[in-house]
């Protein structure tokens, strides 16, 4: 299927993307799944599809369950109910087996780089080279020096992780998360605290590898524009459900409140700014009294 | 029962499946990870070889104190022939293995689990688990497998360093006879109670990284939780070595 069927395909809702919608190119396909935490409810019966080879954005606001979607999706966690599917396989069926075979196929960008503290940056990108392949050293060396190089990076490589800024350690997490070259490459907030010039990079490194290597990038982000620039298709979170999905276009012209509530970053509209609280003048009152 | 000790009960309950669960687990995992001994050793030296210091120390200080003690109650029996003998099978059998098992705790254990908490809280055991590399093999049991060397390795010689001790104290400035110390304690002490020894360490020191680890793997992932699971793992391994070293010495008698 190309990007444009698959455009063509996609059309805003304001309640949930269809169910129904034809998956047969789903890399990864969420049917119906309820997740909760305790007794807070996360998802109430979400629905997401995400195709093969196309930037999917995951947004929504602080607390909707993005990073908690990604966890879903890698087999951390496992839905209540519904069915999360990733190369066609229900992940919560799989055997420990079947579910590394599946996260081998896969690359993680933690939002905190989650780089490993006793390896230096060039021991970290070949770690899961070392892992699960018996490449010659040489090869290893090479292989990891590319990726460094993509991210701008290999000078870096006898540093430690704490001696790298907190973008830096993401442009290290990346490369790693790229070395061992993936199917699917999920980012959890790739662009919070990068500098413009590294965002600028990273941004363009994500659709380089998208449209090169044919790569399926899941991308969570609070950044809308800077989403928007390399998007194929977006999903807007908000109380447990999908209430929008399209192409970032059509995200950007939807007349739903949800919509530019969030597109605008108004704090008035349908998705709370405050967390729920008793009335503000009445708990002023019982303080100062 | 009240409500709150059905709650600790099952607490308890829970926390025993868990830490059974995840010593299965963890022996599943010793097999692969002694295919990588780079990082058996690295833990041997982290958790062991850091140690010497404090076990020597310790061992030195202990042997110089049975020394006195034990020469004070010899001497009114006429008997201080003996002080070998009784310094040695107190070390070997009891001393050595406890009090090293307890310092290991105290300094190693604690480094474990804190180290291990803190990995758990910056996500770097989800990522090689995202990465389709089990934590359990690559962080836990090289680390186990590491104390599980050490301790006995430091039980030897904190008993020779305390039998140093004693015999520094008990010939140099007691007058006891050089000859007379040494043979003693050779005759004295048969195999049996060599292998109560080594048993003794392997079991504390299996004990006590199975805890250290345990509780580091199992941790909150806040500054908080990494604190309360580092103090659980004193307290759990101290009352653990403690408890087995009674039913030990009393499967050996």
């Amino acid at each position: 299927m190309s990007r444009q069927d698959a455009y063509e395909r996609s059309r805003v809702s304001d309640s949930q993307s269809n169910p129904n919608s034809d998956v047969t190119d789903a890399v990864i396909d969420v049917h119906g799944v309820h997740y909760a935490i305790g007794d807070r409810p996360i998802f109430d019966g979400l629905d997401l599809t995400v195709k093969r080879g196309l930037i999917t954005a995951v947004m929504g606001p602080s607390g909707t369950g993005k990073t908690t979607l990604l966890r879903l999706i890698t087999g951390e966690i496992y839905a209540g109910r519904g069915r999360v599917a990733v190369f066609g396989r229900d992940i919560g069926a799989l055997t420990t087996r079947e579910l590394y075979a599946t996260r081998r196929r896969m690359g993680v960008l933690f939002q905190n780089g989650a780089l490993l503290t006793d390896l230096n940056v060039y021991e970290n990108v070949a770690f899961p080279v070392r892992e699960h392949t018996d490449l010659p050293e040489p090869l290893i060396h090479k292989l990891v020096l590319t990726k460094l190089e993509a991210v701008g990076l290999r000078g870096a490589a006898e540093l430690m992780p704490a001696e790298l800024s907190g973008g830096m350690a993401r442009r290290v997490a990346l490369a790693r998360a790229i070395v061992t070259d993936p199917e699917i490459l999920i980012y959890d907030e790739p662009f919070v605290g990068l500098d413009p010039i590294s965002l600028g990079v990273i941004l363009r490194l994500v659709k380089q590898m998208n449209d090169a290597l044919k790569i399926t990038s899941v991308v969570v982000s609070h950044d809308v524009h800077e989403i928007a620039t390399i998007a194929d298709y977006s999903y807007l979170l908000s109380e447990g459900k999908v209430v929008a999905s399209g192409t970032p276009a059509e995200l950007a012209s939807s007349d739903s409140a949800t919509v530019r509530q969030f597109m605008t970053g108004g704090p008035e509209g349908p998705v709370r700014f405050h967390y729920p609280a008793p009335d503000y003048a009445e708990q002023l009152m019982e303080v100062s009294g | 029962m009240s409500n709150g000790a059905r709650v600790g009960v099952l607490e308890l309950v829970r926390k025993s499946g868990e830490t059974g669960i995840f010593f299965v687990r963890l022996l599943a995992a010793c097999g692969p990870a002694l295919g990588r001994p780079r990082l058996i050793i690295a833990q041997i030296y982290n958790a062991g070889a850091r140690s010497l210091i404090i076990i020597m120390l310790s061992g030195l200080f202990t042997g110089m104190v049975l020394g006195l003690q034990f020469y004070d109650v010899l001497n009114r029996f006429g008997a201080t022939e003996a002080l070998g003998t009784a310094v040695a099978l107190a070390l070997l059998k009891e001393l050595g293995p406890v009090l090293t098992a307890l310092l290991f705790a105290g300094r190693a254990g604690t480094a474990l689990t804190s180290e291990i908490g803190l990995m758990r809280a910056t996500d770097q055991l989800t990522a090689m688990d995202v990465m389709a590399v089990d934590p359990i093999r690559h962080v836990a049991a090289p680390r186990f497998l590491g104390g599980l060397i050490a301790v006995p390795l430091l039980t030897a010689i904190f008993t020779v360093v305390g039998l140093f001790g004693a015999q520094l104290i008990g010939v140099q400035f007691l007058g006891v006879d050089h000859g007379i110390f040494w043979s003693q304690a050779q005759s004295a002490v048969a195999l049996k109670d060599v292998t109560e020894g080594v048993v003794k360490s392997v079991v504390f020191g299996a004990v006590v990284s199975l805890i250290a680890v345990n509780e580091g793997y199992h941790s909150e992932p806040t500054a908080e939780g990494i604190g309360r699971a580092t103090t659980r793992t004193v307290v759990a391994s101290s009352v653990m070595i403690l408890l087995l070293d009674y039913v030990l010495t009393a499967v050996f008698l």
